[in-house]
């Protein structure tokens, strides 16, 4: 599946997308974001503060308990400050 | 139906609120908000706005169709600018047409404050001097705002 990344989550990452290939036990969004902390420093940073992330999975909106299985793109950014 | 666009470029206000009312005599109210890049204290060289493209879009057009939902609109304009904005220039529009005042106002009312909760931008300030601000932090007061909304649903 496809990672993509916004405002300050992309800048600490480094990078605005990227291909993931989570292993099977990793279901939830949350998961997926513990599991992409592990990945590096710069992961870690970016999701350091777990709680305040936002996710969307194929551009809509999910909590952290969401299933992340048949996700074609899971989007990681901070609270928005639109409008 | 409502109007969404999601643009670098400027608006114009008057034509967009135009455009709906344009060959229709139902139409009682329109209710224009336009949301401008305020500088506090002169030290705001621009901001950037970031957002999700498709997302964004799709994520005003669900608010919008909330709005409709809640209120008898007859028609509906939201275009919010990313890029690069100088200080004083525009950055959101919502126009909300209705047969009469009190819905437009309420419909334009939610429609920013769940805008600013859901629609995918992030923005970031530069300061005078070359300088990079950090990335503007979200207000709890926004939340709150938007929370009222869905007090005793």
């Amino acid at each position: 599946m496809k990672a993509v990344y916004f405002a300050w989550v992309r800048e600490r990452i480094g990078k605005a997308e990227e291909e993931i290939a989570p292993p099977a036990d990793v279901a939830t969004v949350g998961e997926l974001i513990a599991w992409l902390s592990a990945r590096g420093d710069e992961y870690a940073h970016a999701f350091e503060k777990a709680r305040i992330i936002r996710a969307a999975i194929d551009r809509t909106h999910v909590k952290h308990d969401a299933k992340i299985a048949g996700a074609r793109e899971i989007a990681f950014f901070p609270p928005m400050t639109g409008g | 139906m409502a109007t969404i666009r999601v643009q670098a470029e400027d608006f114009d206000a008057a034509a967009e609120a135009a455009a709906l009312t344009r060959g229709r005599a139902d139409i009682g109210a329109v209710v224009t908000f336009v949301g401008l890049c305020r500088d506090e204290g002169g030290r705001l060289a621009q901001l950037e706005i970031e957002h999700y493209p498709g997302m964004a879009e799709q994520e005003l057009a669900r608010v919008a169709q909330e709005a409709e939902t809640r209120w008898p609109l007859l028609g509906a304009t939201i275009v919010h600018r990313f890029g690069a904005i100088a200080p004083g220039a525009q950055i959101v529009l919502v126009v909300t047409a209705s047969a009469h005042r009190g819905a437009a106002f309420a419909a334009a009312d939610f429609l920013m404050d769940y805008l600013k909760t859901r629609a995918p931008f992030w923005k970031r300030a530069h300061r005078r001097g070359g300088g990079v601000e950090d990335w503007v932090e979200a207000k709890s007061s926004d939340s709150e705002a938007a929370a009222r909304w869905r007090a005793g649903d």
